[in-house]
């Protein structure tokens, strides 16, 4: 018999003009100690159907119609005072960031032995026994001591777990995981998604996972559900539904996943996007402003020659030396960028891959060591042309969508500015021809100029970034997590029209990333990070199948296994070793 | 320990404008001595003064004599500033406890019901009235409760602080008569009611902040009452905030007190700051500077170490 | 072609039009019955006050019309009243309607140029702070904590104390105005700076503005065009509600007698002359100003109000 069933569930939005429906009809159940998991890109209600079972809809959201049960008993029309002792008791919540989910200002103790002391008849001096024991259960090392704690005193993965604790803490039937590991590196993530099963199993607790990584569900979840656009397209068994799906969605969204075991050329087109533009007509790069003035001299050796880069942040200054603290954030870094290849910097956050990105660009100054650009010296330049000349030559693409554009221009604006400040265009007219040429050669279409940032969407956004980027005619693009904020089918795109224009224009690039599988798909050779060091370099194939720093193994090891994923629509490429003949 | 430099730092800015102010606007030696004094005397004045000795010789004794609690001569009255200070600062220090109390214990619950029950038209009610006394300026305040309850009532007095009780060799206080109490109704709504509609803003406008985070919504989601989610969880984490603005408001009050005591012709140092404004008397002026800031910056250090007991972050980092 | 262009801006603009009034801001606004009111009526007194020496029934300064025969006389719904005068006369004989609406024009000409000032010196300053940061940073921001632990009123009197003994001699009629505007300016520039310097350090650190920097834009043109557009909300609502501000401070100046002199009254003047007659009985003479400057600074509070909360994305 099921623990948790939802029937027939449908949840709206009253607005303004019309009502939104953010879940349409979803049906699901839940068995003792399983685990299912909700699996959807973002705005496809899963995390709605959560906050509808335990009763904490966002204003003005309600539940339109259906029901949802609880061991049988009817509990979406319960009395408010009732859920609220259902909450915590029954079921439990877990939420995505564990930074901001205690109370800064309560010990964990107090915010732990509250909660059971709510909801179970303890004395003060039990409650706190138990709540040491729930912690010790959740892997917290040296609990009796810990608990005495704020939230501030421990680390991210290390809150996950309190946050863990308090959802447990009345031994709830179900508890409701929300996107659990998002906020969380791999190799934590790894260790919370373990801890999680471990218990459902010890404690014969049901577990309702909700998230977009079809990695986590791959590897906890027994039952999946896919939800796109509020509604309910595939659900079953686990292995069933990755392994053989059957609604063209799930097809499409698995074949979009990037996969650490194998790469491949091109991700097939997804079919259920409907930003998805290719460009109308066909620029020839030969001729096109885009492709001229591309006749650089060919660089000895290495394009870009990083030599033991250093950057030292101050974190508290003080007259006094002694008091003075420091974050090394990058440690006599060094490594070579070919002419033509993708360069991949791999490593969890923290790691300095971006601060090695803003060194190059010039947004910092690096304290030690040099970077050799194509025979010039960046770090030691200080003639503002030249300096200009330098920076025009190497752009970046930024890893958040939103923020990367500013929000007060129109498109055609944004990336008409790099054209006329390097005046690179001789007459209004070219400038405003160019950047036509632009939007359309990256998909988003002419009409795309005369709007503003926020009338397009993640994917879009990225686009233009690119298309600022192309603007200077570059000849080196740093990608830092251009995907990340992306959903998985909007991600695939986007590498792919990357790939596209690398190969078109024969561009060098530095693709920076937390995510191996995305590393792998992307990237000619890899640096691996870990605490401002750089611990291996290797070509793409040789690391993945031969490691040789234990970290490098470490974090392969951690990565979710994707080898249940179906592999239907997948061209596989050949080795990845040599950079493309430009 | 760095707290205290800074406000030393502070006090050290303060004490320089306020030298400025004294040294370098108006002539001190003309406003001491009559028309008839030829130069020489007053060459002779100025030299015996000390005017001629280099500045930072003479901002060292300012400063000196400052911390001795010595501001020189008022050039209205002819008597010591210092003198003149100790007799009103008891009767702007009692109206200015009486108003706050009534700014805090008025506005803090105020704040926390509208703040928690954004929806209910009592909180419109209070909402309402108190932009009313946002933009009702202070001393229209104070004509408009003269008008209804000195002039049309009758019922409490229009100005001076009543009967005073002497306690001690200087201080007077108005706290243990009938009439002194009842003359300290109107001038303490006057300046309190001001700080009382900030206050209940403040506190209203950081629960609303407080209640949408994620910690809430997660004791929420473990089922904790509404009574713990408010009070222990929700109010602690407004408290942060609210005390540093309270504090300075605290601090306005004092300031404000200027303008309630012209309004009820209170005899407080307000009163006779203003009037030295009016006649640049500038040693009255420099002190008064030095005066308040000394109070701002004990206000806000008190409200440091405030800060320091309701935040564990703070505590935790030094230990 | 011409046409056609014009042609394009016509649908343009009227497009933006229906955008705007589509837009959530404009929603709210037609939904909250009191700011349409505090809108209707802030429009009024500022024409009032703009159009003054147009509608005002006489002219408060011009002495042929005025005789000390009609001093203190009452409202016209009073006993003894005079129908020439609707809210009766000062105690020189002038139309306080006029004197009302003459004073709004003082007090508002004050207002506005003070806020200007005001915001002109802290966004610069807080931009150049925000942007920077270290030591120029440091210095502006510590002159800015140290004056905010000063009300400003207090900052304004001992401006204004100060310029009255350097410029002792001069031409007070004169010089009143400009240093009143000079000592609110010097109050109220911390509030914008501070804002200012915190959206900009938010901003800065936003990657539209890294980008820009990869592209080599220098430092000015990055904080003039890029980052002044995208903190120009919260600057905004801290004008409207320094605006209502800046008009109880310039009153209460002017109340305690070191504002605008009694030969070119703003309603706190008009306020301080009434204020001596209060006991007399001829209350009028305060009330009715103070009731205009309540009402004027309600009406502007009620916008701003309303204006922050319309802009806060946090209490959407």
């Amino acid at each position: 018999m099921s623990v948790l069933r939802i029937h027939d569930l449908k949840v709206e939005f009253p607005g303004r003009k019309s009502t939104f429906v953010a879940v349409h009809g979803v049906t699901l159940e839940v068995e003792a100690g399983k685990i299912l998991g909700v699996v959807g890109e973002s705005g496809a209600g899963k995390s709605t159907v959560g906050n509808a079972v335990i009763g904490l809809l966002q204003e003005p959201g309600r539940i339109g119609e259906g029901e949802v049960f609880l061991h049988g008993q009817r509990i979406d029309n319960l009395p408010d005072k009732q859920k609220r002792l259902l909450r915590g008791r029954r079921i439990g919540m877990i939420f995505q960031d564990p930074l901001t989910s205690l109370d800064p200002l309560q010990t964990i103790e107090s915010q732990l032995t509250e909660t059971i002391r709510i909801h179970l008849k303890l004395s003060a001096s039990e409650a706190s026994a138990r709540a040491i024991e729930l912690l010790d259960a959740v892997g917290i090392p040296d609990p009796d001591i810990r608990i005495k704690q704020y939230p501030h005193q421990f680390s991210g993965g290390m809150r996950q777990r309190v946050v863990i604790a308090l959802a447990l803490c009345a031994e709830p039937e179900v508890v409701i995981a929300d996107e659990p590991t998002t906020a969380l590196d791999v190799s934590i993530q790894a260790q919370i998604l373990e801890l999680m099963k471990k218990l459902c199993a010890d404690r014969n607790v049901s577990m309702v996972v909700i998230t977009h990584d079809m990695g986590v569900i791959a590897d906890i979840t027994d039952h999946v559900a896919v939800m796109y656009r509020g509604k309910l397209v595939e659900y079953g068994e686990t292995d069933q539904v990755l392994g053989r799906p059957q609604h063209p969605y799930t097809q499409s969204l698995i074949s979009a996943v990037p996969r650490p075991d194998i790469r491949v050329e091109r991700f097939p087109m997804v079919d259920y996007i409907e930003e998805a533009g290719t460009p109308t007509k066909h620029i020839d790069i030969a001729t096109h402003w885009l492709g001229k003035a591309r006749a650089y001299d060919k660089p000895e050796g290495a394009l870009v020659k990083i030599r033991d880069l250093s950057m030292r942040f101050v974190t508290r200054a003080s007259i006094v030396p002694s008091k003075r603290r420091f974050l090394d954030a990058v440690k006599n870094v060094s490594f070579d960028i070919h002419e033509g290849e993708t360069f991949g910097l791999v490593g969890e956050s923290g790691s300095g891959k971006s601060t090695i990105a803003r060194l190059i660009t010039g947004l910092f100054h690096p304290t030690g060591g040099s970077i050799d650009f194509a025979g010039t010296e960046l770090t030691s330049l200080t003639d503002r042309r030249q300096v200009l000349a330098m920076r025009r030559q190497m752009q970046m693409i930024f890893q958040d969508p939103y923020s990367s554009l500013n929000a007060r221009m129109r498109v055609r604006s944004i990336i008409a500015e790099p054209i006329k400040f390097h005046r690179l265009a001789a007459s209004n007219t070219e400038v405003r021809q160019i950047v036509d040429d632009l939007l359309d050669h990256v998909g988003l279409g002419i009409a795309a100029g005369d709007k503003f940032p926020h009338e397009f969407s993640g994917g879009q956004r990225q686009r233009i970034s690119i298309a600022r980027a192309l603007a200077t005619r570059p000849r080196f693009l740093i990608c830092d997590e251009p995907t990340s904020a992306l959903d998985v089918s909007i991600q695939a795109q986007i590498l792919n029209l990357l790939k596209d224009l690398q190969e078109e224009l024969g561009l060098t690039m530095l693709f920076i990333s937390h995510d191996l599988a995305v590393i792998r798909q992307m990237c000619n050779r890899i640096g691996v990070m870990r605490h401002g060091e750089l611990c291996e370099v290797a070509d793409c194939d040789a690391l993945f199948d031969n490691p040789q720093h234990p970290y490098t193994k470490q974090l392969l090891e951690l990565m979710p296994s994707m080898e249940l994923l179906s592999r239907a629509n997948l061209q596989e490429s050949g080795p990845t070793g040599a950079p493309p003949a430009p | 320990m760095r707290r205290l430099l800074q406000a030393m730092i502070v006090m050290l800015v303060v004490a320089l404008l306020a030298f400025t102010l004294f040294r370098f606007v108006g002539d001190p030696i003309n406003q001491m001595v009559g028309i008839e004094t030829s130069i020489e005397e007053r060459e002779a004045l100025r030299e015996r003064l000390g005017l001629n000795d280099p500045i930072p010789v003479q901002f060292a004794r300012f400063i000196q004599s400052a911390v001795q609690f010595d501001f020189g001569t008022s050039y209205q009255f002819r008597q010591p500033v210092s003198d003149l200070f100790l007799k009103r600062i008891p009767a702007t220090l009692e109206l200015s406890f009486a108003s706050a109390v009534f700014a805090l214990v008025v506005g803090i619950p105020m704040g926390i019901y509208a703040g928690l029950n954004r929806e209910s038209w009592v909180s419109k009610v209070f909402l309402s009235v108190s932009l009313v006394g946002i933009s009702l300026p202070t001393f229209f305040i104070g004509i408009l409760l003269i008008f209804f309850f000195s002039v049309n009532l009758q019922w409490l007095p229009s100005f001076g602080r009543g009967e005073v009780v002497e306690i001690g060799s200087w201080w007077t206080t108005g706290f243990l008569t009938a009439s002194g109490l009842k003359a300290l109704i109107l001038p303490s709504i006057t300046l309190g009611l001001y700080q009382m509609t900030l206050i209940m803003r403040l506190i209203r406008a950081e629960m609303l902040e407080v209640i949408r985070t994620d910690y809430i919504k997660f004791a929420r989601a473990r089922g904790l009452p509404d009574r713990l989610v408010h009070f222990r969880h929700a109010l602690k984490n407004t408290l942060v905030p609210v005390i540093t603005i309270t504090g300075l408001q605290l601090g306005a009050i004092i300031a404000f007190a200027t303008i309630t005591e012209t309004v009820f012709q209170w005899p407080g140092m307000g009163l006779m700051f203003l009037q030295a404004v009016q006649n640049v008397d500038i040693p009255i002026m420099s002190a008064y500077l030095l005066l308040t800031a000394f109070l701002f910056v004990s206000i806000n250090f008190v409200v440091d170490i405030l800060y320091f007991l309701i935040d564990p972050r703070l505590r935790i980092e030094r230990a | 072609m011409s046409n056609v262009s014009t042609d394009k801006t016509e649908t343009a603009a009227a497009g933006m039009l229906a955008r705007m009034v589509d837009s959530d801001i404009f929603h709210s606004f037609l939904k909250s019955k009191v700011t349409v009111i505090a809108a209707i009526g802030t429009a009024v007194l500022f024409l009032l006050a703009f159009f003054a020496p147009l509608i005002a029934p006489h002219d408060p300064f011009d002495l042929a019309t005025i005789s000390i025969l009609d001093a203190r006389v009452p409202p016209m719904w009073m006993e003894y009243a005079d129908p020439r005068f609707v809210l009766g006369t000062d105690d020189q004989g002038r139309d306080l309607l006029s004197g009302i609406f003459y004073g709004m024009r003082i007090s508002l000409i004050v207002g506005f140029c003070s806020v200007i000032a005001a915001a002109i010196l802290g966004i610069t300053l807080g931009l150049v702070a925000g942007y920077m940061g270290g030591r120029v940073d440091a210095v502006i921001m510590r002159i800015a904590d140290i004056q905010l632990t000063f009300p400003a009123i207090l900052i304004a009197l001992l401006i204004d104390g100060a310029a009255r003994g350097i410029f002792g001699a001069l031409d007070r009629e004169v010089f009143s105005f400009y240093i009143l505007i000079f000592s609110l300016a010097l109050s109220f520039w911390v509030q914008y700076a501070r804002t200012v310097r915190g959206s900009t350090m938010v901003e800065k650190n936003k990657e539209y503005v890294q980008a820009a920097r990869v592209i080599g834009i220098p430092a000015i043109i990055i904080m003039v065009r890029h980052i002044l557009p995208n903190v120009t909300g919260p600057v905004l609502v801290i004008a409207t509600i320094n605006l209502a501000l800046a008009i109880v401070t310039e009153a209460t100046l002017s109340f305690l007698g070191v504002g605008m002199p009694p030969t070119q009254p703003s309603l706190g003047t008009l306020i301080a002359i009434g204020n001596d007659f209060l006991y007399s009985g001829e209350w009028w003479i305060a009330i009715f100003p103070g009731l205009a400057l309540a009402l004027l600074v309600l009406n502007v509070n009620l916008l701003g109000d309303w204006l922050r909360d319309a802009l806060n994305p946090k209490l959407r």
